[in-house]
């Protein structure tokens, strides 16, 4: 009877743990779900706002094992947004909920809030509905792009327009400076996540910076001059440890300023989603200009997404369109210490770890304020595969360059 | 062109934990094999520095890890992850008989962990390397409700998720005023708790009755997101009369189990704790003092053992009892108080009711794990006497091995009987 009594009660409470439930965006977490009943099959669930108020989620089809619990670390998702072992694979399948605008990408402005994730576990394997059941129970998570103690601080002087980041501690810091593409914006994520990790790391806005918004003009070579001279004179830097990360278009301008500055000495440069490929008179004017002569080579597919590739394809005969790597390294004295990463199925966009993928999305040119829809490519399991050991590599790269002695002849096996 | 070397890599992970997480802190790119002191610093809400510090000698790949590595002395030595933080004490120079508490619970305690060169004073130094770590009593998505009613004041926080879930009844002790950061993690490890405001700060004085509690129970039992039938108590030294009052003789509300830290079983009054300082008064020329002129008090509550004119009738409990003691507490005698309740109990047949976990060198003040030791700290006494230093007892490393022990045991303790198991146990 007693027993009879205690079945009628209300529902037991299954308990979910999301291990660091506050995290840098990098950092992996172990996802527990606890005191449900054995083999039994459950959704587990993710759902996060972004600033620009959009919904998106992702989840997974599990099985709670014999003693009721599921540990998505350890355990095989058999359908959802992601399948198979995969610890991360609620942050990095997130996509926008059905219904949402076609091309979103999710890109956090305000890097001193946290991104906000709701983590919850549903009966059954649900694909739709969430919102109309009531889950078995549910946490929040916090993903962080700055760790405690970084500072941010906005840069101005000398025409700039930037943002740096400075670690906790008294430092002086090896710098860097990092650059986005060609969507311009003063983006700052990246910087405030490589600052977290002890380095000294300044978003520049070069193509929507305050100059070009007022004068109508492209910045030239001098502009980020005045950048790395900020970064060399800044107290809390170490002036001979300064790096550069190009992303897409910023891989122009770092590989031209690795292997040409007179100014500028990069300790060390990096590139992502990058072309050697451009007019080496001129600068950023040139080299948008001759993307732009050559548009016509743009394709599109049946939905209409633009495909850039071939603008710089087939690479030139010219030599004075293109930079050359080989006199970079022989400059560097150390023709051996080029790392050459292609991820096979990877896309254009490699953002930090476990962030969401973007096959296509929305795209303003610069240029003439049109809107587009860009292809990017990329296949997602893939695609974040390579973002996660990118920026792996990446880290152990700047860490060695900028962190190591004077010496720095290790051989590529070590990476 | 600076020649300037890079400097040490000092890092915390996690670098945001709750307080009851533990963390690592290790340091690299360090010269090998040498001596660094790792230091935590800390500013309190009244604004004073507490630390805490360990000497260290790096490995020859310029590494030392604190969880792996030992101290050579300091503020704590051998090997001991979390003693940066367990460790800590009022910086020198700073007043005396202070104890440290976060009122705050919606923000984190913030600690500064830095590297500095050498085994010898460090305070004129800069440090090589330093880190910011945040410690938080919340876990993202805990809810804290401010509860204002006519008979009931204190705060509520409910754990994020839809619910419904396990409540606790969180009662404090003497001169604690309102103190919420017990309930905030019992929150964040998955338990509604309300923590209820009734003796003010500095004084051992409250209006409340048993009858107050009673309600502050039910507003817990009825609350929308609690399971009505799972809702326990969980009290600490003056907080533990009322806990064992609601376990055993109250007619009102049946908490499903309890849990006493540093209990205590006297009363003044019928129908409650008011009138209680003057019940300890009329004991006060049993108070000893240390070599230090700490006041000992478990003199009082000794006398009381017998002479007290109201104890809760243990024989009368209806649920299981979990007591968590220090034998080495000065303030009251926690263990003869524990071994006449055991008697009780067990005359009257309950003894599976009564769980006891009594700890080696263990003060009185058995605070979440991680908190630092006090042995003894200030206290302001209203009405009786100017100011005093009361002495709680304990050895530091001992006592912190207690915390951390006793937290688990605790939460292992709620769980059990608060958390139902699918698989219905027969």
């Amino acid at each position: 009877m007693l027993q009879q009594l205690k079945m009628e009660e209300k529902p037991c409470s299954a308990a979910l743990s999301v291990q660091p439930s506050r995290g840098l965006v990098d950092e992996k977490f172990v996802v527990l779900v606890q005191n449900t009943v054995p083999s039994c099959p459950l959704t587990i669930h993710a759902s996060h706002q972004c600033e620009d108020g959009h919904s998106w989620h992702a989840f997974a089809h599990y099985t709670s094992d014999a003693s009721g619990v599921v540990n998505v670390s350890e355990d095989c998702s058999v359908g959802g947004t992601y399948s198979g072992v995969e610890a991360m694979g609620l942050l990095w399948s997130l996509k926008p909920v059905p219904g949402s605008k076609p091309g979103l990408r999710m890109r956090k402005k305000n890097v001193q809030a946290p991104m906000v994730i709701t983590i919850s576990v549903y009966k059954g394997h649900l694909t739709e509905g969430f919102g109309d059941q009531v889950p078995l129970a549910g946490t929040e998570v916090e993903r962080w792009y700055m760790a405690p103690g970084v500072r941010r601080i906005a840069v101005t002087e000398d025409g700039l327009t930037a943002t740096l980041f400075l670690p906790s501690g008294p430092g002086p810091f090896p710098g860097l400076l990092d650059l986005w593409g060609g969507g311009g914006q003063l983006v700052e994520y990246r910087a405030a996540l490589l600052a977290s990790h002890g380095i000294a790391a300044m978003a520049l806005d070069y193509l929507t910076c305050k100059y070009t918004m007022e004068t109508g003009k492209m910045v030239e070579q001098d502009y980020f001059e005045a950048a790395y001279t900020f970064l060399q004179k800044h107290p809390k830097v170490l002036s001979s440890r300064i790096a550069m990360l190009g992303f897409s278009l910023g891989t122009s301008v770092t590989l031209k300023t690795a292997v040409y500055s007179e100014v500028m000495k990069l300790r060390c440069a990096l590139c992502i989603s990058g072309s050697h490929v451009q007019p080496l008179d001129g600068f950023l004017k040139e080299t948008l200009g001759y993307f732009n002569e050559n548009s016509g080579k743009t394709c599109f597919t049946e939905d209409n997404e633009a495909i850039w590739r071939n603008l710089l394809l087939p690479i030139p005969t010219d030599l004075s369109l293109k930079v050359d790597m080989k006199e970079m390294m022989e400059r560097a004295g150390n023709s051996h210490l080029l790392t050459l990463l292609s991820y096979p199925n990877a896309g254009h966009l490699i953002e930090p770890p476990y962030t969401p993928h973007a096959r296509s999305s929305l795209f303003r040119d610069v240029k003439s304020r049109q809107m587009l829809m860009a292809l990017w490519g990329g296949q997602t399991l893939e695609h974040s595969r390579a973002q996660e050991d990118a920026w792996r590599k990446l880290l152990v790269f700047l860490r060695k360059n900028l962190y190591g002695g004077v010496k720095s002849t290790s051989p590529l096996s070590n990476l | 062109m600076s020649l300037r070397s890079p400097p040490p890599i000092l890092s915390v992970r996690p670098s945001r934990a709750l307080v009851d997480e533990p963390f690592e802190v290790s340091v690299e790119n360090l010269p090998p094999g040498g001596p660094v002191t790792v230091r935590s610093l800390h500013r309190s809400e009244d604004g004073d520095d507490w630390e805490a510090y360990g000497r260290y000698v790096s490995d020859h790949s310029g590494k030392v890890s604190v969880s792996e590595d030992l101290s050579f002395g300091g503020t704590f030595s051998g090997k001991q992850p979390m003693a940066l933080l367990w460790s800590m004490r009022p910086v020198p120079g700073s007043r005396s008989g202070l104890r440290l508490r976060k009122l705050k619970v919606t923000t984190p305690m913030l600690v500064n962990i830095s590297v500095y060169r050498g085994h010898n004073d460090f305070r004129d130094q800069t440090p090589l390397a330093s880190a910011v770590t945040e410690r938080w009593y919340m876990a993202p998505g805990v809810h804290r409700v401010d509860i204002r009613q006519e008979e009931v004041q204190g705060t509520l926080f409910i754990p994020p998720g839809p619910g419904p879930f396990p409540g606790v009844l969180d009662i404090w002790g003497g001169w604690g005023g309102l103190l919420e950061y017990r309930s905030a993690l019992l929150a964040s490890r998955g338990f509604a708790s309300l923590t209820v405001e009734y003796l003010k700060p500095g004084e051992l004085q409250t209006d409340l009755e048993f009858s107050s509690f009673e309600a502050a129970f039910n507003i817990l039992k009825d609350h929308p997101k609690v399971l009505s039938d799972r809702v326990g108590v969980l009290g600490s030294s003056a907080g533990s009369i009322v806990t064992l009052y609601l376990a055993a003789e109250s007619t009102a509300v049946q908490p499903r189990c309890v849990v006493c830290i540093s209990n205590a079983n006297c009363y003044p009054h019928e129908s409650g704790l008011s009138g209680i300082q003057h019940l300890l008064a009329k004991k006060f020329d049993k108070i000893r003092l240390d070599e230090n002129n700490h006041e000992i008090w478990r003199g009082i509550g000794l006398a009381l053992l017998d002479d007290a004119p109201y104890k809760v009738d243990m024989g009368k409990i209806r649920s299981p009892v979990l007591l968590v003691n220090g034998r080495d507490d000065q303030n009251w005698p926690v263990l003869e108080t524990a071994d006449r309740m055991a008697q009780v109990v067990g005359a009257a047949g309950k003894a599976h009711l009564l769980y006891r976990l009594d700890y080696p060198n263990t003060g009185h003040q058995i605070e979440p794990p991680f908190s630092p030791h006090f042995r003894a700290t200030n206290l302001a006494i209203d009405g009786t006497k100017d100011k005093a230093i009361l002495l709680w007892g304990g050895e530091t490393k001992a006592h912190s091995e207690a915390q951390e022990d006793s937290w688990k045991k605790i939460l292992s303790f709620l769980r059990q009987h608060l958390y139902c198991s699918p698989k219905a146990k027969i």
